[in-house]
């Protein structure tokens, strides 16, 4: 029996935490990166009695931009519901979700190798606080109770654990297009929980469900650790437990958290403190209207470009560089723009230590920059130099120029300037039996001679030039 | 109501009524008493009242809060164990409102356990006792609020009804109870029992009154999303019915309610008659199912709502805990009373998969039906009459042991709350043992004012 005869079918749930400046129902920061435990925490949050939940407008905003960017149908009226368990880091005793009328419904996204996953539906709810243990007692924080979140839901159509990771990169980029989240997966902005089944007929087979993967590489690796854990199983003739499973990145296994029998029971009921969201249909097309372009755009308008699908995909994975890629290609057109996209992804890409908060330089200035290189201005290296200075415009405000410049980039290109610079090259005794070789038909030494030209100009003779020169003088 | 002025010293009311509560406190009306801030309070109004600054439209005027109204003074216990030291750093919006028109809070008002019963014995703190008679109950759950009005402590007191909790102890000691629609007084900073039936009102000896007090605390309040916009707007005599034509429920004259009560009923009714309103017998056999709906919703929303009582961030405690199980189980088993546990079981049965399309689906359906019933019989009528309870008054203890016997009390009170529905109970007689009885009138939805204007114009007619 192979593997190849079972398919796998898996469907994503992500939960997305919404970069609002305040909590879905209580007005404090919704911000609490390096804060202390419990510095974000209103009476609301912490459920004293008599406090009542006020739905913030910005995250209903921020759901149905989310919504659109899944070319979802976005629900006129939707509504809130409580689902009910016991947690310390659930101070209600309740979460506030959307179980019956969700404001996001149907919708599908494109992933980059041509396949499309369907959104069954996306509801809003709030995130709950984290405890931390210790050997006799835990902590709780409840600075993310309150969080905003939407919890999209994928149908089962994905087929295999890259398109799992293509699927989770997708929505992850999706959400950062639409501005609605920081996207840091590290801080858990976005997590997922994966269902997977197995079967070698069309009948789906028994699924488990590996819950708050945090990484793509996790998504990856837990779903082709289940398929061999499950198609093990289905090879013994045994059945897959239905089953709520954790992942370990440290074991790189899945393990058993709790069975069907044990599944809690939420006692889900309409929300009666929230009044319905009521949208018109006016006010979902001017969300509309403001959407930026999403990758999908981005992508058939960078065809042009030639560009290959990772490299594509890598400046895709920034929305501030595809923005400016497109804006350069708008201004610079065909000639100027790749250059630019090879900066993006094999340099500014390349560092290690990039500050993923930059302030990109503008077009203008990207386009000035490769326009130099195209005149012969700049070498390709200098401009490397200049890109490197520049890419984040908090560390400089000097246009390419005023930096080629200073940093004694610019190229020389006068033909005269560099001939004196040659004739003297070539008379000294020290080039006379590398000149005397290039005569002589021994092309190798003219690398000896350009670099000395290159030195005595101080790096600014542009080498292709003086190649030239030192080939026609030698002839 | 006695306002402070120039010749009346708000110090005096105040300490008067804090005389009275002294005097009467073997009723037990209250949970804890606001001494030293009430009178410290009211020699500052005495003071503006000298300066000539301004000091609201209930200068001085002492007033109870029913302890589930959270105030900075003192606790809020909600008269339970899991509250009794429960400091609260929030003032409801209600009681903000009162303040700052000069009002005086001179202490809590005893209740049900987080206003679950209908007879005030349900509190962690032992029973009130009725203003007319100490062997029998004040009603509930807003017990100590009607019997301090009733004494004559205070000249009004807030309550809220969630199921009649205003209405059937206003009407048990012989006092004005006003449930207002839905919505028209926030429920911020008040312990919620059941959030889509809750309603905040008060507890006074008159038409005016009432009008008064509910004209502060009506209005939107950004804090509660489910209030409305302002509607108490009138002056009482401007707020006229437009029929004059009121409708009997018939269905309450007879099975389960006591002839005494029904009897009163009918007198009300002529009494109206004589004020110049039609006044006719109407059959609304979907109201008998009220109780139903209601003993459903209700608890699934008090098992909601209590699910935050749990040890870990406030509150009681236990203190021989050995793991999150314990901290849960202990504590909710000591800081809640039989009652709210009963309900808590019931809530989470109707509520729990499997059952919840059976019972509470179904309660929600019905409740639509009963809304729409009424609203066919307020095309015709500008209100509904019947009684607040079935009968007046009952002994300390007698229905304690059945639980079924004390939700009954609620059989005609729950409907306005089901539908969201203006009702206020007025005194309306006395049984032949000398208990009061009181009657309700129903109207729609932000007819309040109305309501009020009817009954005040049976009062001068009389």
């Amino acid at each position: 029996m192979s593997k190849s005869d079972y398919k796998m079918t898996i469907g994503i749930e992500c939960h997305v935490q919404l970069n609002t400046k305040t909590k879905l129902f209580s007005a404090v920061d919704n911000d609490a990166v390096d804060k202390e435990p419990n510095a974000c925490v209103s009476p609301i949050d912490y459920a004293l009695p008599g406090m009542l939940p006020v739905l913030n407008k910005a995250a209903v905003e921020k759901a149905v931009r989310a919504g659109l960017a899944m070319n979802c149908k976005i629900n006129l009226v939707s509504r809130f519901d409580r689902k009910h368990y016991y947690y310390p880091d659930l101070p209600k005793g309740y979460q506030i979700s959307q179980m019956y009328q969700p404001i996001i419904g149907a919708g599908e996204i494109h992933l980059p190798d041509g396949s499309t996953v369907k959104i069954e539906h996306a509801h809003m709810e709030e995130d709950a606080g984290k405890l931390t243990h210790f050997d006799s007692y835990s902590l709780v924080d409840l600075n993310r109770a309150g969080t905003p979140l939407i919890e999209i839901v994928s149908m089962p159509d994905i087929h295999s654990a890259a398109q799992a990771r293509a699927y989770c990169e997708e929505l992850h980029r999706l959400m950062m297009y639409a501005e609605v989240t920081n996207g840091d997966l590290y801080q858990g902005n976005m997590r997922f929980d994966v269902n997977i089944s197995c079967s070698k007929t069309d009948k789906l087979g028994t699924r488990a469900e590996i819950k708050n993967l945090n990484s793509f590489r996790s998504v990856e690796h837990a779903i082709e650790y289940e398929f061999e854990r499950q198609t093990k199983i289905l090879d013994k003739g045994e059945k897959v437990i239905q089953e709520t499973r954790g992942w370990s990145d440290a074991t790189g296994k899945t393990t058993s958290q709790r069975s069907k029998e044990e599944a809690q029971d939420y006692r889900y009921m309409p929300e009666p403190d929230v009044p319905p969201i009521v949208l018109e249909q006016s006010y979902v097309d001017k969300v509309e209207a403001n959407m930026p372009m999403m990758p999908d755009e981005y992508r058939s308008k960078f065809g042009v470009l030639n560009l290959d699908n990772s490299e594509r995909e890598a400046i895709l994975n920034y929305p501030i560089l595809a923005k400016r890629l497109n804006e350069v290609l708008d201004k610079g057109g065909v000639q100027l723009a790749p250059r630019v996209a090879h900066w993006f992804s094999g340099v500014l890409l390349a560092e290690e230590n990039l500050d993923k908060d930059f302030a990109l330089a503008t077009a203008n200035e990207l386009t000035e920059l490769s326009e130099m290189v195209e005149k012969k201005e700049l070498s390709s290296t200098g401009a490397k130099s200049i890109l490197m200075e520049m890419y984040d415009r908090k560390n400089t405000q000097k246009t390419p120029h005023q930096l080629a410049k200073e940093m004694n980039l610019l190229q020389e290109n006068d033909e005269d300037a560099l001939g004196a610079i040659i004739d003297e090259v070539l008379t000294a005794p020290e080039c006379a039996k590398a000149a005397e070789d290039v005569r002589n038909g021994e092309m190798k030494a003219i690398g000896f001679l350009v670099g000395q030209v290159m030195k005595k100009s101080k790096g600014k003779a542009n080498p292709a030039t003086v190649n030239e020169l030192i080939k026609k003088k030698l002839s | 109501m006695i306002i402070a002025d120039k010749n009346t010293k708000a110090v005096d009311l105040v300490r008067a009524a804090l005389d009275k509560a002294k005097e009467y406190e073997d009723y037990h009306c209250f949970i804890s008493m606001n001494e030293a801030r009430a009178l410290d309070r009211a020699r500052e109004i005495d003071e503006r009242i000298a300066k000539g600054e301004k000091v609201g439209r209930l200068a001085g005027v002492p007033y109870a809060i029913k302890d589930n109204y959270l105030s900075p003074e003192g606790v809020t216990t909600a008269a339970s164990r899991m509250l009794d030291n429960f400091p609260s750093p929030i003032t409801a919006t209600a009681v903000a409102k009162l303040e700052a028109e000069g009002a005086i809070m001179i202490g809590r008002a005893n209740l049900d356990s987080y206003a679950h019963g209908s007879s005030t014995e349900n509190s962690y703190f032992g029973p009130t006792l009725n203003a007319h008679d100490k062997e029998r109950v004040a009603g509930g759950s807003s017990g100590g609020s009607a019997a301090a009005v009733a004494l004559g402590i205070v000249p009004f007191a807030l309550g809220s009804d969630t199921g009649g909790s205003i209405r059937q102890p206003a009407s048990y000691n012989g006092v004005w109870g006003m449930k207002p629609t839905y919505g028209t007084v926030s429920r911020y900073g008040v312990v919620a029992m059941a959030s889509s039936l809750d309603t905040m009102g008060c507890i006074a000896n008159n038409a005016e009154d009432v009008d008064l007090i509910m004209g502060i605390i009506a209005g939107k309040d950004p804090k509660d999303s489910t209030t409305l916009d302002d509607f108490w707007n009138r002056d009482l005599d401007d707020a006229k019915p437009k029929k004059k034509k009121i409708g009997i429920i018939k269905d309450f004259l007879k099975d389960g309610v006591d002839p005494e009560v029904s009897e009163t009923v009918l007198n009300y009714a002529n009494k109206m008659k004589k004020a110049g309103y039609e006044v006719e017998e109407i059959s609304m056999p979907i109201m008998k199912y009220g109780l139903a709906i209601y003993y459903i919703i209700q608890p699934a929303e008090v098992a909601s709502n209590l699910s935050r009582y749990d040890g870990i961030r406030y509150g009681h405690r236990a203190a021989e805990i050995t793991d999150l199980d314990s901290i849960y189980g202990k504590t909710r088993d000591e800081g809640f009373m039989p009652e709210n546990k009963r309900r808590i079981m019931i809530g989470n049965f109707v509520l729990s998969s499997g059952f919840f399309d059976a019972y509470y689906l179904k309660a929600q359906k019905a409740r639509t039906l009963l809304i729409n019933a009424y609203n066919e019989a307020f095309e015709k009528y500008d209100a509904l009459l019947c009684a607040v309870a079935p009968a007046p008054a009952f002994k300390l203890g007698e229905k304690t042991d059945d639980p079924l016997q004390m939700y009954m009390e609620d059989m005609m009170s729950v409907l306005a709350n089901l539908a969201g529905l203006p009702a206020i109970a007025i005194p309306a007689g006395e049984s032949k043992s000398g208990l009061p009885i009181g009657v309700q009138l129903i109207g729609p939805r932000k007819s309040d004012q109305v309501l009020l204007n009817i009954a005040k114009s049976v009062e001068e007619n009389a």
